[in-house]
């Protein structure tokens, strides 16, 4: 076989991006298809159900569930305020005296009131959720009460791993290189609401400088387990972050550990520097992959967003790969060979491997597996 | 329906997992079933195909190619128009298709019950017995607050929920308490905007007010309570309604599924159900320990989760769990969370920094699909797997219990120990078979280190007998069984199950050094092994597949052999592709040293007998 499919993160300085942005529950969508949005616009809403808070009525009145409905002053679907009775019993000798009141402990309605359990539920005003554009673009089509999707041109670059929502913010290039790594000396106040670029390591100080100087973002080439895990005061079991709530959003490019930035998304984000980002560092790492993005949006005219289809990238003889795991973990180098048969490596596994050539000549032979295509 | 093989000459069969769709072929060759093709093809449920079949019909082009160069002959087809053709004519089609399946993340279940440890255990027990995930039981004495559990239910978007509570003439409140809480929450279904799934299967007494309450807000099942009493657990009922369900409300939903349901026939087109992966695993491990009157634990060690499964006692009780979050890689970090770092190190044979390890293990979290090339690297996997496999039988064991709740008259001796209801069925003594699979154990680079990690996880006593499944070929003969028990159990037996050999180890306390057990094996072709072994040793004796050595076994004064406590024994033992493990390093209690120092050299030793790795990293 002279070529095969591998996995790799894209980083690129032209694609075209549709993104879905939906709301979690029907609701209303607030712009059309054609105008044109910038991150921060609102451009879907809905109202979330309210909060149910169960209240056992009986219980709190000393009656049974079955006497409950001679007392009860509400009924299913009607409106509450905090003062709302509802219910009450009649007292001694039915004239109030010594008489028990229940108030409505929450704003809202009725949901319902169980005569068998003596439990009513009552549910509190709804939510507002909003869902912003996230990206500058354009609405290329709208579905209908559920959201909308948003088309633009984009410098984009996916990260390994993240954490932290969604956020924007002016790309400020701290590191002096690729492998270079920042010191929380070197962040301050001028870098309040950007997104950082450090380099090859952020550590839990830089991090912590970070967040007090008002940095939106951080991208990085590696970060140290025991840091994320002091970060978070947790340690991640499973990959599906994005909902941390620590400051900042954090975006890996490469991994655990002190990785060097690769050379072309260190570049690309070089020549972007100062331009506004839109980011994010949700990863899901199971079915349905979900990869931390850094969206660079370009000018554009409406008939280039045409989205091209999805392709896999192609391991190939005299394709660029980067190593993805020990040894010469973040190396990289160009295929010169994809022999077909299965080669016993150190460890005695049989696997299909590839032959690749280091920029000083030097060759290696790797698992297929380790490997991931580095796009053109 | 059963049919013979007569009417099932060529079958093929299918698993669709998450990621990958695995398909084989079964034959009817010279008088016996065999699998003889494997191909396979990525599973095609997400974007941008959004059509399992697509993934079938790529896995079955393999098989259909390699069956052509195998038997030489180019008109072999199964598949016409991109439809099976069954039954079989010839060269053309096969006489069934049947096929498991958990893409897209697998069944996801709620289950509720008013007792946690008993109707909320129980409906646990038959949701994981249909294959499902359980993402969380409610009960209501779980002490949550009743505004947290609504919470909790609303958050979930589970598949299916199934109810359960009160046994029959018994409590009504709290079940319908549950279920106004249910009905509170409004629960929606992962897939899909229908309404969600739901079964009932408590105190028959509730149902009228049950169905008053949900009928409006989900779609609402009956079933017969599963715990009818205290002392009985029915669980059949509500098993065979989660499968319909599965198949009308989960499969449905889910992208060319309706299409795989119609091909999914025996040869005179009865529909095969689709079957959830592991309800299919379940289905083949209960024939083979009915068939031979076994006791069974099977494993399946994944990337994400890893599934344990265990027939014991002599009513063949079957319980299944799911450790959701170990596995070998997605989960490989909750591993290290789960054991801590100083169990993982137990087992390593050699110094490495900890920083360097936490991050080599959050590394293979966040790049899934590689693979150890170093022989270190192996090592530190490997380590990681057993404390995987420890922990994930170690949640099994607590849940694989006698019923709970119940009252049983004791007599003296049992009064004595003090043993009461909700104790393990689990019992490592009468246990026969311990069947490995999953990547880490199936394809592990020696069959020896798979022997080591199931010896070193689940510590086997008296005597036991390990094997691998060779391909994982357990689901889809899980699921041939519903028209063939003959063919599937015929084909476990050749082609699925890779014998590694047996393990003997006497349980008790010893001091490292003194005698422990002495051992006269009678080998094949006459050849005897003696030998009295110190306590804290590991031996391997040669004895290949289908080989049986003739073993006089007698252990130490304080060590025994089997659950009647003989320390003398004569029995036959099964060789294998590993052969026979004697292993003297003690069990209940099994004691590492704490210090490394001491520790190292032992691992080393035992590694080194067993020929788990090269001599090169044990020197």
């Amino acid at each position: 076989m002279g070529q095969s499919y591998s996995a790799g993160l894209t980083v690129t300085d032209n694609i075209i991006l549709r993104k879905e942005r939906i709301l979690p529950l029907k609701g209303q969508v607030l712009v059309k298809k054609g105008d044109k949005v910038k991150g921060e616009d609102v451009v879907a809403e809905t109202l979330l159900p309210g909060k149910v808070v169960p209240l056992n009525l009986a219980n709190k009145l000393g009656v049974t569930p079955a006497q409950l409905e001679n007392y009860i002053k509400i009924k299913p679907g009607q409106a509450l305020t905090k003062q709302t009775v509802l219910a009450e019993t009649k007292g001694l000798f039915g004239l109030g005296i010594m008489k028990n009141e229940v108030k409505s402990p929450v704003e809202g309605e009725v949901e319902s009131i169980s005569s068998l359990t003596g439990q009513v539920l009552l549910r509190e005003p709804r939510i507002p959720v909003q869902v912003k554009a996230f990206l500058d673009g354009v609405i290329s089509d709208v579905i209908e009460h559920e959201g909308v999707i948003i088309e633009n041109k984009s410098a984009y670059i996916q990260g390994i791993f993240g954490i932290g929502d969604e956020t924007t913010g002016k790309i400020k290039v701290l590191a002096k290189s690729p492998s270079d790594e920042t010191k929380a000396s070197e962040i301050n106040d001028s870098d309040r609401d950007c997104v950082i670029v450090v380099g090859s390591f952020v550590s839990y100080d830089v991090i912590q400088t970070a967040v007090k100087h008002g940095v939106r973002a951080i991208i990085t080439g590696g970060i140290d387990d025991q840091d994320l895990k002091r970060l978070l005061g947790y340690d991640i079991g499973v990959a599906i972050t994005g909902h941390e709530r620590i400051g900042l959003t954090i975006v890996c490019t490469e991994g655990f550990g002190k990785i060097k930035m690769a050379d072309k998304t260190y570049d690309l984000l070089k020549r972007f520097d100062g331009a506004h980002c839109s980011i994010h560092g949700r990863t899901q790492i199971r079915a349905g992959v979900i990869r931390p993005e850094i969206i660079i949006p370009l000018e554009f005219k409406e008939e280039e967003l045409v989205v091209p289809d999805a392709k896999l990238p192609i391991l190939e003889t005299g394709a660029m790969i980067r190593i993805i795991r020990q040894p010469n973990f973040g190396s990289i180098a160009k295929v010169v060979g994809l022999p077909e048969e299965l080669t016993k490596v150190e460890s005695e596994t049989l696997v299909r491997i590839l032959e690749a050539e280091f920029a000083d000549g030097t060759r290696v032979r790797i698992p297929r597996a380790n490997v991931e295509v580095i796009e053109s | 329906m059963q049919y013979d093989e007569k009417r099932l000459t060529r079958i093929v069969a299918t698993d669709c997992g998450s990621t990958t769709t695995k398909a084989i072929l079964i034959e009817w060759v010279d008088g016996e079933f065999r699998q003889t093709i494997r191909g396979e093809a990525p599973t095609t449920v997400e974007a941008p195909l959004n059509d399992v079949t697509k993934g079938v019909e790529n896995a079955t082009q393999e098989l259909e190619e390699l069956a052509r160069l195998k038997y030489k002959n180019p008109n072999i087809k199964f598949m016409e128009d991109g439809k099976f053709v069954i039954p079989r004519k010839g060269d053309i089609g096969v006489d069934a298709y049947v096929s498991t399946s958990s893409a897209g993340g697998g069944l996801q279940m709620m289950v509720t019950g008013v007792v946690a440890s008993m109707t909320g255990e129980s409906a646990e027990r038959a949701a994981l017995g249909a294959g499902a995930i359980v993402m969380d039981l409610i009960a209501s004495n779980d002490k949550r607050m009743n505004h947290e559990k609504i919470e909790r239910i609303r958050q979930l978007r589970p598949d299916m929920i199934l109810m359960a509570g009160g046994e029959d003439g018994g409590t009504i409140k709290h079940v319908v308490e549950m279920a106004e809480l249910v009905a509170g929450a409004d629960p929606r279904s992962r897939l899909g905007s229908n309404k969600l799934p739901v079964i009932y299967a408590g105190n028959k007494d509730a149902q009228t007010a049950i169905s008053e309450t949900l009928q409006d807000k989900v779609d609402l099942m009956l079933t017969d309570n599963l715990r009818p009493k205290l002392e009985q657990e029915n669980l059949g009922p509500a098993r065979d309604k989660i499968h319909d369900l599965f198949m009308e409300h989960v499969m449905k939903q889910a992208p060319g599924y309706d299409k795989l349901m119609s091909w999914t026939v025996g040869p005179d087109h009865d529909q095969v159900p689709i079957m959830p992966t592991p309800a299919a695993v379940g289905n083949i491990m209960q024939a083979i320990a009915k068939d031979e009157s076994i006791e069974v634990v099977g494993v399946d060690i994944g990337g994400a989760t890893t599934d344990v499964f265990s027939v014991f006692t002599e009513d063949h009780v079957f319980n299944r769990t799911v450790s959701a979050n170990l596995g070998m890689s997605y989960s490989i970090s909750n591993v290290l969370a789960s054991s801590g770092l100083e169990n993982i190190l137990r087992w390593v044979p050699f110094d490495i920094d900890e920083n360097e390890l936490r991050n080599m293990i959050k590394n293979k979290m966040i790049r899934p699909t590689t693979i150890p090339s170093l022989l270190e690297e192996l090592v530190l996997e490997q380590a990681i797997a057993k404390e995987a496999l420890r922990l994930a039988f170690q949640q099994h064991k607590e849940f694989a219990v006698t019923l709970k709740g119940t009252q049983r008259q004791r007599d003296i001796s049992e009064a004595f120990s003090q043993s009461t209801s909700g104790n393990t069925i689990v019992n490592m003594m009468t246990l026969n078979l311990l069947v490995g699979s999953g990547g880490v154990l199936s394809h592990a680079p020696r069959r020896h280190q798979s022997v080591m990690m199931m010896i070193d996880a689940f510590l086997p006593e008296g005597v036991t007998r390990l094997a691998v499944d060779s391909i994982f070929m357990m689901p889809h003969l899980g699921v041939l069984s519903e028209i063939s028990t003959k063919a599937a159990t015929e084909v476990f037996r050749k082609d699925c199950m890779v014998y590694l050999g047996s393990c003997v180890a006497p349980v008790g306390k010893g001091k490292i050094g003194k005698p422990s057990l002495y051992a006269k094996l009678e080998l094949p072709g006459g050849k005897v092994w003696e030998q009295d072994i110190p306590f804290g040793e590991i031996r391997l004796i040669p004895c290949g597949e289908g080989e049986v050595a003739k073993a006089t076994l007698k252990a130490a004064p304080g060590l025994w052999l089997d659950k009647e406590k003989n320390r003398e024994l004569t029995i036959d033992l099964h060789g294998g592709v590993v052969g026979i493990v004697l292993d003297t390093r003690g069990r209940q209690p099994f004691v590492l040293p704490t210090d490394a120092a001491s520790r190292v050299p032992l691992l080393k030793k035992w590694m080194k007998e067993l020929q788990a790795y090269p001599e090169t990293i044990l020197v």
